[in-house]
């Protein structure tokens, strides 16, 4: 019984890693004993694939472009979002309700029906192909999941903590800077993430905004075929590269995340 | 600072919070709202703080209009039912707050905070965070917060209800001291007729968003201007039945009738409500000359030493509180002592009479 009871987890594990190593694996050999054999390691390590990436501006403006545009898409999803959640937790307004549950609908669309109208406007207002373009666009669905999420962080905190605060003197602004944001740092932290996480994997509108200039790395990536033919090596390591952030990021919230998933209601 | 409401009332939306009121709240005094849960008690000490504006009406602090005056201008500390502290300051910190908002100087705030945490007994915990601290300590910072800014009012929101009995004793007792040594006024909000009896001063009872009656407690607890201040100024209930005096004697039925003295000696005859508080029902005789009632017993139960037996007479259902243990079957006849001296008549518009 002890032993299932490791054997189990253990089986878990190696199946949910495989692809991930098999990636890693991959990124470590050359393309032709990629094509050529079947081998659980790489028969001859190669970091050629790794130091073209990190020379080929091609390749690390990528990294850069993706990263430059979903930081400011985290930054003003975030900003936007304290002040709208706030007011959803603390006041009644006219149609609050209506318009708390008209945010998240704007997610029921698929990507695909903005994808032309955005192009059009930002075309029109010289924003394509900027890393700013792609931040607002993601916005979209951004700031409606940080609203949902801040909220309910918030509405976890006592509006008594509010009153505490007016009554020990603070005005409205130094309290909700001084007090209540440090208060939901942990809110925060998780509405950050599952805005890096939204930003960071989707594709169709980072592709259909940018050409050359802010070309997210996920396009260059999906680019499979170069002029000197299959370059799988080198895509497995762009592959690697790029999971990294995302579990950077997910160490630092880990203990919120599945407060998080609940949209700050547990 | 004496504070003072002039025909306030709050509403919001359709519902009314709190009916037309006005009451001059005694300065520098320990005044008590007593009042059930959403009697509107919280909603008054909103109104005080500035955290919520009347609807009509003016509050005056002192000879000062403050109706629309903000929170932060007021000069008031309050402390919650909820334990409610900054969570990321140290305890420190946080009873510093308020003086830091103010802009006291660094030497004074070590100072002041340091003298309030010894008051209260934080001196250890001063560098730790309040999630550290048990909910006694929590509360013991939120009222540390309180005192240390010197406020013209303090408002305290069932400060004790959350914790459990030996701590509330404890800091009731301590309270008092606590705010006896400084120039302020104090308004305490409970539930709880007998902290109101223990904290003195003056009392407010408060039912249904309406101030019934405000006086010094004893005279509130004694003499309650009607039925409902009784009912609201007692626990267990207060119990009431209806009586008739005709001929110098009080006659509650056939069997029990006794001469009109004590506070039914200058009754006119008619038929009256009266009064009579669980405890002047007992299963002993307590006076020389008690009433004999004979009830059925519904409900017996002990809580600490006494024994509280509910029993039915005449149809109506009446509350015996008594020293000592008292173990009374369910379903018996048994004979209660009616404290004569201490029943409060009311008339018929439930208007107080006598007491």
């Amino acid at each position: 019984m002890r032993q299932i009871t490791k054997f189990v987890p253990a089986l878990y594990i190696v199946l949910l890693m495989m692809p991930i190593y098999w990636l890693i694996n991959m990124s470590f050999k050359t393309t032709n004993e990629i094509l050529g054999t079947f081998s659980l390691w790489p028969n001859e390590i190669t970091f050629d694939n790794y130091i073209k990436i990190f020379t080929d501006p091609v390749w690390y403006t990528g990294y850069f472009n993706s990263l430059s545009y979903v930081t400011l898409n985290m930054v003003i999803s975030v900003s936007v979002a304290l002040p709208a959640a706030y007011a959803f937790s603390r006041y009644r307004f006219l149609g609050d309700k209506h318009l708390f549950f008209w945010l998240l609908t704007n997610r029921m669309a698929p990507p695909a029906v903005f994808a032309l109208p955005f192009f059009q406007l930002y075309s029109a207002v010289s924003l394509f192909d900027t890393p700013i373009a792609v931040a607002l666009a993601h916005c979209l669905f951004n700031i409606p999941l940080a609203v949902w999420i801040l909220e309910g962080f918030m509405s976890g905190i006592p509006k008594e903590l509010d009153e505490t605060a007016y009554v020990d003197g603070y005005s409205f602004p130094r309290f909700f800077v001084r007090i209540f944001i440090p208060t939901i740092a942990a809110g925060i932290g998780v509405a950050m993430f599952f805005c890096f996480m939204f930003s960071w994997v989707e594709l169709l509108l980072a592709k259909t905004l940018t050409s050359v200039a802010a070309k997210p790395i996920a396009a260059t990536m999906t680019r499979t075929a170069s002029s000197s033919g299959y370059e799988l090596g080198l895509l497995a390591a762009a592959g690697t590269l790029t999971i990294i952030p995302g579990a950077f990021v997910i160490y630092f919230v880990r203990n919120y995340i599945a407060k998080g998933f609940a949209l700050g209601r547990v | 600072m004496a504070i003072t409401f002039k025909n306030v009332t709050k509403r919001v939306g359709a519902e009314t919070h709190i009916h037309e009121t006005s009451v001059a709240f005694v300065e520098n005094e320990f005044n008590i709202l007593l009042g059930t849960t959403l009697a509107g008690k919280t909603t008054f000490l909103q109104l005080m703080a500035g955290l919520e504006v009347p609807t009509t009406g003016e509050i005056w602090f002192g000879g000062k209009n403050v109706t629309g005056v903000a929170t932060q201008k007021r000069n008031v500390s309050m402390v919650h039912q909820q334990f409610i502290n900054y969570p990321h300051f140290s305890v420190f910190d946080n009873i510093a707050s308020p003086l830091r908002v103010a802009g006291v100087g660094k030497a004074d705030i070590e100072r002041r905070v340091g003298r309030v945490a010894e008051l209260l007994k934080l001196t250890p915990m001063l560098k730790r965070r309040p999630n550290e601290l048990s909910g006694g300590q929590q509360q013991r910072t939120a009222l540390a917060r309180a005192l240390v800014k010197d406020a013209d009012l303090v408002l305290l929101d069932e400060p004790l209800a959350n914790l459990d009995y030996k701590l509330r004793e404890e800091l009731r007792d301590e309270l008092p001291k606590l705010l006896s040594d400084r120039k302020c006024t104090v308004v305490y909000a409970t539930t709880e007729p007998t902290e109101a009896l223990l904290l003195g001063g003056y009392t407010a009872t408060i039912h249904a968003g309406r101030v019934t009656q405000y006086g010094k407690t004893p005279e509130v607890y004694r003499r309650p201007a009607d039925l409902l201040t009784a009912q609201v100024f007692s626990d267990p209930p207060i119990n009431t039945t209806k009586v008739t005096c005709q001929a110098g004697r009080m006659v509650l039925n056939d069997q029990v009738s006794w001469a009109a003295d004590g506070p039914a000696a200058d009754l006119p005859a008619g038929t009256y409500l009266m009064g009579v508080r669980p405890h002047f029902v007992t299963v002993q005789p307590t006076t020389p000359n008690p009433v004999a009632i004979r009830g059925r017993v519904i409900i017996s139960e002990l809580s600490g030493s006494e024994s509280v037996i509910h029993f039915n007479l005449d149809g109506l259902s009446w509350v015996s509180q008594s020293h000592g243990i008292h173990g009374l079957e369910i379903g018996a006849e048994a004979t209660f002592y009616l404290n004569t001296s201490h029943c409060i008549y009311f008339g018929e518009n439930q208007q107080l009479m006598a007491a």
